[in-house]
């Protein structure tokens, strides 16, 4: 099996896993980083979403071999104490019901305001549109990077 | 039930105490049975378990409390409100209180199903009880040691205080207090003065949720587990013949292929590798010749409706005469399909099965009846079975079935290792235990203008509407009326989904009341409130919501949300419905964006008794009506030869952002006991959506989902 070395919240790690092997299940099995979430493996619900050298990107399906050389931010690595303002305003909406979705929100609504520090409510809902929450706490995810991107602007 | 500050039941044989080894007092409580004679709680935190109690609170020696509650959380917010229910009459500040996930030994734990919205119902007056005894000792065991009368000593905030002014921290007597006797008769706390009850509490795991820690069953993972993917009978009533593993057995990182049953399982050192080993498998199934179609389902549900082999589930009056002297008589049907759970979470369980025990981990709602059922399958002692659960990533009523557990227990007994089964997206969907499609049949009699009589059939896949419904609201506001239920028996596998039955019940009822009050003529709000004088001052006691409530939400509901005055544009549309034990109302708005009805807003109303959380009970109705919303209009698995048509998140479409709207909650204030908040504001949903996108494009929606009937008929319509 070949090995590969990929950076993860800045530390490099060298992983034995087939090339075709989804980053997704790298970071969770291999590197036991289980906050990016599986929810369908085939892109459709954004749970599994990370940033890929800054990026917001579909762990699911980014086989680990393309991700080699890059750098991987996971949630784990997205604050050093949980207070990057988007988990901030996580916090103060209350916005998780189940929470499992909420990983991938986030990742979503953090590289979404690093590009787009002003975003109009419209593009937040565009912004967001590609991540499910089975929950439903729609209306609290908006709200929350809403109150993000104030804090951030 | 009025919220009373009697004692209504002995707390000393509900709750035992002991001191702490490592200093602080901890209380083992039950919540509705009463303790075993000599049962104590340990001395030790480490050896806490859950046979003899339902859930710890300690306190330490420096005040903290930490509660520890098996209790499991499924999203509906009771692992925090629970909790603060303890901390309200304990008093003691919320920060100051920490809530861990208790591990479960399921014997003798009462309250261990998350479903129907009943933790907090049941759990109430019990929580308080424990809560304020609890305070009462602290008391004792201060006025003791000042060489006063408890009752010149009051407690608030942790601290307690005499009438000198001295204090002393709960910390500083917990070591005497353990040692008290439990005393009776402690008064509760009136409504007016909680200062924890009624106020916002985030999410007790929110921390953790936000910077991805372990919680979930999916995230459960040991030294030596093997990820196991199974290959199951592909449609529904099928039976494995033969299977050749070679291609399996190849991909890297396999390890077994294992047969059960009908079912193949690929054990691997990875989910991926697993997965991977499971799509190479090459399986022949036989072909039973009974294999269902939508198709059918559809002609047999009608043929039932259109039969006469029917339960009567309630009748009042006489339906069939009121329908034979009737100046009209009105009739619809409407059509739901089968609903997959979809949680986030797919399902899956870790099992370590040796000879002498049994270790169960995962997301379960219903852990002794799971236990009990492994421990029948491999012919165990069910005090082999040590069960702990997960945070779940969502429930909705799929993980009150233990499926997936005894496939884990079964594949690890086989194995011999230690194995978590995991479910692939597909796997989750195509291996459910669905809603049921239904039908419902309506028909009212009116005569001089009048609703003089009501007949509801119901004709179902597998199992009809269980027994209350037919009590629920309009029961008793009609002098006829009648419910009717019968069903076909299938192969394909149904059960609880949110808010069983109610989920589409509510749109049928309440879009044949708008359609109703359009043909009496009436305001489709005041109708309903109009009926509902009728069940005032009703002593059937079968009938489970109250009048009084259900007109008072409903006239909330519509003072919010400005009925009848909308503004240009904007089409309303109305539902209000009674179920779990909660009353609400839903106003909808609709606007038309290219011809197509966009639902904009959702102003709801709610009586769910005493609010605990109000973040997370508006949290809960936000998610249920727009989940509501979402199913209505877009929710569809269909079959074909027994063969789920949907198995993923590209053919099963789910709500997203762009498609909510926005949701404002109101809360009927009252002290009455709190009710749950999990189901109740789905299963108005659907018919206020529908009555509101009648009125904008002039079409009356009778099959969920919407999206496939919309479409082309109100393109016509408006276009
Ligand atoms: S798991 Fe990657 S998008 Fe769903
Ligand atoms: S919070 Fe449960 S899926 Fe989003």
């Amino acid at each position: 099996m070949p090995t590969y070395n990929i950076t993860v919240n800045g530390d490099k790690k060298a992983v034995d896993a087939s090339p075709e092997t989804p980053l997704l299940w790298v970071l969770r099995d291999h590197l036991d980083l289980v906050g990016t979430k599986y929810g369908c493996g085939i892109g459709q619900c954004g749970a599994c979403t990370i940033h890929l050298d800054g990026t917001a990107t579909r762990s699911c399906l980014l086989p680990v071999s393309t991700a080699e050389g890059k750098n991987i931010t996971t949630i784990e690595g997205l604050s050093d104490n949980g207070d990057h303002p988007v988990q901030e305003a996580w916090k103060a909406v209350d916005v998780p019901q189940c929470g499992y979705c909420q990983a991938g929100q986030i990742m979503t609504a953090s590289a979404f305001l690093k590009d787009n520090p002003n975003p109009s409510e419209s593009e937040i809902r565009e912004a967001m549109h590609g991540n499910i929450c089975r929950c439903a706490s729609y209306n609290r995810i908006e709200k929350a990077v809403a109150m993000a991107a104030e804090k951030m602007s | 039930m009025e919220t009373s500050n009697k004692i209504t039941f002995s707390r000393r044989n509900f709750m035992r105490t002991t001191a702490l080894a490592g200093g602080g007092m901890l209380i083992g409580f039950n919540l509705f049975t009463a303790c075993k004679e000599a049962v104590k709680p340990p001395v030790d935190i480490a050896d806490l378990n859950f046979n003899d109690f339902n859930a710890f609170i300690k306190i330490a020696d420096n005040g903290m409390v930490t509660i520890f509650s098996p209790n499991p959380e499924i999203g509906q917010g009771v692992k925090t409100s629970m909790p603060m229910i303890i901390a309200e009459e304990l008093d003691v500040p919320w920060e100051n209180v920490h809530v861990a996930q208790g591990v479960l030994d399921t014997k003798n734990y009462t309250r261990q199903v998350a479903g129907g919205s009943q933790s907090i119902r049941f759990g109430w007056d019990a929580l308080r009880q424990t809560g304020a005894t609890a305070r009462q000792m602290l008391v004792n065991a201060a006025a003791a040691k000042w060489g006063v009368d408890a009752s010149e000593c009051s407690a608030s905030e942790g601290i307690i205080t005499n009438s000198k002014g001295e204090t002393l921290g709960y910390g500083d007597v917990v070591k005497e207090a353990a040692a008290l006797e439990i005393p009776e008769n402690t008064a509760l706390k009136e409504p007016r003065d909680y200062k924890i009850v009624g106020a916002d509490a985030i999410n007790v795991d929110m921390e953790k949720i936000i910077t991805g820690k372990p919680l979930y069953g999916l995230d459960y993972k040991v030294d030596g587990m093997v990820y196991a993917s199974v290959l199951r009978p592909p449609a529904f009533g099928q039976k494995l013949s033969a299977f050749d593993d070679m291609g399996a057995k190849a991909v890297e990182g396999v390890s077994d292929v294992i047969r059960f049953g009908e079912k193949v399982a690929v054990l691997a050192n990875n989910t991926w590798s697993a997965m991977q080993g499971k799509k190479a498998l090459k399986a022949t199934w036989s072909d039973n010749s009974s294999l269902e179609n939508t198709e059918d389902h559809d002609k047999i549900l009608t043929e039932i409706l259109d039969g006469n082999k029917f339960e009567t589930r309630r009748e009042d009056g006489n339906v069939k005469k009121a329908f034979a002297q009737a100046d009209k008589v009105i009739e619809r049907t409407y059509e739901s399909p089968f609903l997959p759970h979809n949680c986030m979470e797919p399902m899956n369980f870790y099992a370590d099965v040796t000879d002498d025990k049994i270790h169960l981990v995962g997301p379960i709602q219903t852990p002794e009846g799971t236990a009990n059922r492994v421990a029948n399958m491999l012919n165990r002692d069910v005090n082999d079975i040590h069960l702990e659960m997960t945070r779940m990533g969502g429930g909705f009523g799929r993980r009150l079935y233990g499926d997936f557990v005894m496939e884990a227990a079964e594949i690890s007994n086989l194995a011999k290792k230690p194995v978590k089964v995991v479910f692939s997206r597909e796997d989750d969907m195509a291996a459910g235990i669905y809603r049921p499609a239904i039908k419902y049949r309506i028909a009212a009699s009116v005569k001089d203008g009048k609703l003089t009589g009501y007949h509801l059939k119901e004709a179902a896949i597998n199992s009809n509407m269980y027994g209350l419904i037919p009590h629920f609201f309009p029961a008793g506001c009609i002098d006829n009326y009648k419910v009717s239920t019968a069903n076909h028996q299938s192969k394909i596998t149904t059960g609880a989904w949110r808010a069983p039955y109610t989920n589409f019940l509510a749109f049928a009822e309440q879009s044949f009341f708008d359609e109703l009050a359009r043909e009496l003529e009436q305001d489709p709000v005041q109708l309903r409130i109009d009926l509902l004088q009728n069940v005032k001052g009703n002593t059937d006691d079968r009938i489970q919501y109250s009048g009084q409530r259900m007109e008072d939400t409903i006239k909330l509901a519509a003072e919010k949300g400005n009925w009848g005055k909308q503004e240009e544009g904007v089409y309303q549309g109305f539902a209000a419905y009674y179920s779990h034990n909660t009353h609400v109302a839903e106003l909808a708005e609709v606007v038309m964006k290219d011809n197509f009805p966009v639902v904009t807003k959702v102003v709801v109303a709610v009586d769910c008794g005493i609010v605990i959380n109000p973040t997370g009970a508006k949290n809960q109705i936000e998610g249920g009506v727009i989940d509501g919303i979402g199913h209505a209009m877009y929710g569809d698995l269909a079959f074909k030869n027994g063969v789920p048509q949907a198995t993923n998140f590209d053919e099963f479409r789910l709500i997203r952002m762009q498609e909510t709207p926005k949701v404002e909650t109101y809360f009927v204030q009252n002290t009455l006991s709190p009710t749950g908040l999990g189901e109740p504001g789905l299963p108005p949903a659907g018919g206020a959506i529908a009555n509101a996108i009648y009125n904008a494009a002039g079409q009356r929606l009778l099959k969920q989902p919407f999206v496939k009937h919309i479409k082309a008929e109100v393109k016509e319509l408006v276009g």
